[in-house]
């Protein structure tokens, strides 16, 4: 087993190399330049140069390249080039802050859609069945930005019960330690925060979890209506087993590979960052860093940020693939 | 036999399935007894009936769309096809339990032999300590003839062979010392020696406990080898019954004749093995007349315009034909319906 994970961590490096090349290449395309960027629109052609020299743009491109790759082995993300600050740990605040919002997100859509498809599969064709799976349709094809706005306009302003945006109050702020909120307002033992912390999470979490909540529901119901066809669900009631605990127990857990399957993946989408939802809910996480790295043309923060974030999908897909031998004991790495 | 105490009473039992078409009904006024201790054979081609039965039995028809229509099911005299679902989960499993087909299919793949045999414990035993459950866990498993019963507990389904998991379902499906055990077709999937095997077992475990077994099969050869009387089912309706001997003997409906004939036989060579033409018809396709009639090599006029009753030539030998009226079969009690249907 330990063999296994070892062998499948050095197959990302491959991965992460390339990942890292392309972005290096991709975003020396966009037009632009970081040195006129950082300077203005009036800076001299003089300045721009110097600027450029200091930063090492000038050099041909493979040398910087090999800089970065040199940093990255020895983990170092670079430093910024507007900010000069090591990415390492400017990074780290927008991250936690994606990771607290995706974890919350994909709680709700776990808990929904997992229990909405179970019980379209068990009562197959009802009316709950029926309307689940509409609104699983809906949910799938709904703009999330769309969905945001709505839910700005119903919740905040219109009803006024829940902040419009943030992370927090900012008349009230929140000292960091961990930067996960939640985390931090419990060890300070600041329970008013806390309930702030989850007021502001509640808008963008619920629509960050509808397109997963949809999906896992679907593809729940689907795994769930094969299994519920076989011989040891038979076997189960025929022992006089509840039905409850013959769909829940005895069903559930075979169907649950696809599931987990679809909740990886999505689970490494919300890490990745939202950006729509992170802009509309003005929430300060890793896909705006990004986003807002590029309108910078922060090179560094571009290639680092976006080869964390890849790391942290393909991170998630390992974790996935270990917990199936959790589930089920036949499925064995070697 | 016949003086023994009733365990089970099929009476009129119908069981209807509702589709588009309207209902059609898969198991049609099927009457039978099963006494205390024997092994009573159901036997059938496929769609037959005689898998809808058992599930009647259990409660477990899939409904929709199945649904008991009519008459009733006698368990010590309780009508259990009125019972709720809340009281046939007591029943099921700790009165009536059940094997099934496909052993590689039938075991939660999931979870471990210990798991799933405490599970069939525990249901009906709710007060009943760890130890207690694990010992008569470790119990039933050396009861089967599987070695290494304590090793067992902890291992997968897949860690075991086809005959080991019919051993294994055996196990739990008599774990709570059921009156009745219904299996059906439990050595299907299973090669011959194995086969063999499993069938001494159930013989065995069913003489040493008393337990009434209901053996569903297709397989002839296992009736000869395991039970005592045999009923032979054709589209939904019991066509003959009688004891094994009679069955082989002297079998009355044409229809048990051609299964009996349709067996390979070792003593003779032959061209080609005998097949009955045709197939089963749909359930409710033949609205007049005996059911059998289109195969059958003896049908005259009547048999297609008239329903043959279950006409009673001795009190263990019954036969749905119309040769056996004319050879001085009566027809008495409740079969006496059919015919009036």
């Amino acid at each position: 087993m330990l063999n296994y994970i070892g062998k499948r961590v050095l197959q990302l490096i491959p991965v992460l190399l390339g990942m890292s090349f392309i972005v290096f290449l991709i975003i020396r395309a966009i037009p632009g330049n970081p040195a006129q960027v950082i300077l203005g629109q009036k800076a001299t052609q003089e300045s721009i140069a110097a600027l450029e020299e200091k930063l090492g743009l000038n050099n041909p491109w493979y040398v910087q390249y090999f800089d970065y790759l040199k940093g990255l082995f020895t983990g170092d993300l670079g430093e910024s080039l507007r900010t000069s600050q090591p990415i390492s740990s400017e990074i780290w605040p927008y991250l936690a802050a994606t990771i607290e919002l995706a974890v919350f997100a994909m709680i709700i859509a776990i808990i929904v859609g997992v229990n909405a498809g179970i019980i379209s599969a068990w009562f197959q064709n009802s009316w709950f069945d029926y309307v689940a799976m509409v609104i699983a349709l809906i949910g799938v094809s709904m703009p999330i930005f769309w969905l945001g706005l709505i839910e700005q306009w119903v919740f905040s302003l219109n009803l006024d019960w829940l902040p419009t945006s943030g992370r927090e109050d900012v008349r009230n702020p929140i000292s960091p330690i961990t930067n996960f909120y939640l985390i931090d307002t419990l060890i300070q033992g600041r329970f008013d925060q806390f309930g702030i912390v989850i007021k502001h999470l509640i808008l963008p979490g619920v629509a960050l979890a509808t397109i997963p909540t949809a999906i896992i529901a679907r593809m729940t119901r689907s795994s769930m209506l094969e299994v519920m066809r076989s011989d040891y669900v038979r076997t189960a009631r025929a022992k006089g087993q509840k039905m409850f605990l013959v769909v829940y127990k005895h069903a559930l857990k075979n169907a649950l590979i696809p599931v987990l399957t679809v909740i990886g993946l999505q689970t490494g989408l919300l890490l990745g960052g939202a950006i729509l939802t992170e802009t509309i809910f003005s929430w300060p996480g890793i896909g705006r860093y990004i986003y807002e790295a590029i309108g910078y043309r922060d090179y560094t923060v571009i290639q680092s940020g976006i080869l964390v974030v890849a790391f942290i999908f393909v991170m998630i897909n390992l974790i996935v693939d270990l917990l199936y031998t959790v589930i089920d004991k036949r499925i064995k790495y070697s | 036999m016949v003086n023994q105490k009733k365990i089970l009473e099929i009476n009129e039992l119908e069981t209807s399935f509702f589709s588009d078409d309207g209902k059609i009904a898969a198991v049609d006024h099927v009457n039978f007894d099963l006494h205390e201790g024997e092994i009573l054979a159901i036997v059938g081609e496929s769609g037959c009936g005689k898998s809808v039965t058992s599930l009647s039995i259990m409660g477990l028809v899939p409904s929709p769309p199945g649904k008991i229509t009519n008459g009733e099911i006698l368990l010590q005299g309780k009508d259990i096809s009125k019972f709720s679902e809340k009281e046939m989960r007591k029943i099921r499993g700790n009165d009536i339990a059940m094997i099934f087909q496909e052993p590689m299919t039938s075991l939660n793949p999931l979870f471990t032999i210990g798991n799933q045999i405490s599970e069939a414990i525990l249901i009906h035993n709710k007060s009943w300590s760890k130890k207690q459950v694990r010992e008569r866990a470790v119990e039933m498993l050396r009861l089967v003839g599987l070695p290494r019963a304590e090793e067992l507990l902890n291992e997968y389904p897949h860690q075991l062979s086809g005959g080991m998991r019919q051993r294994v379902m055996i196990a739990m499906a008599l774990v709570c010392n059921p009156k009745v055990l219904i299996a059906d077709e439990p050595t299907t999937a299973l090669d011959v020696t194995i086969q063999a095997q499993i069938l001494k077992l159930i013989r065995e475990l069913n003489d040493k406990f008393n337990t009434a077994v209901l053996m569903i099969t297709h397989d002839l050869g296992v009736v000869a080898e395991t039970c005592q009387r045999v009923i032979v089912m054709y589209a939904g309706q019991v066509v003959e019954e009688a004891t094994v001997q009679e069955i082989f003997k002297n079998p009355k409906h044409p229809y048990t004749k051609g299964l009996i004939q349709s067996v390979p036989d070792m003593r003779y060579k032959k061209e080609s093995l005998y097949s009955i033409p045709g197939n089963v018809p749909k359930p409710g396709s033949v609205k007049v007349g005996c059911r059998f009639a289109q195969r059958c090599e003896f049908a005259t006029d009547r048999c297609l315009t008239e329903n043959p009753a279950l006409y009673e030539l001795s009190s263990s030998h019954k036969s749905r034909c119309f040769l056996v009226e004319e050879e001085g079969g009566s027809v008495n009690g409740k079969e006496s319906l059919v015919e009036s249907k």
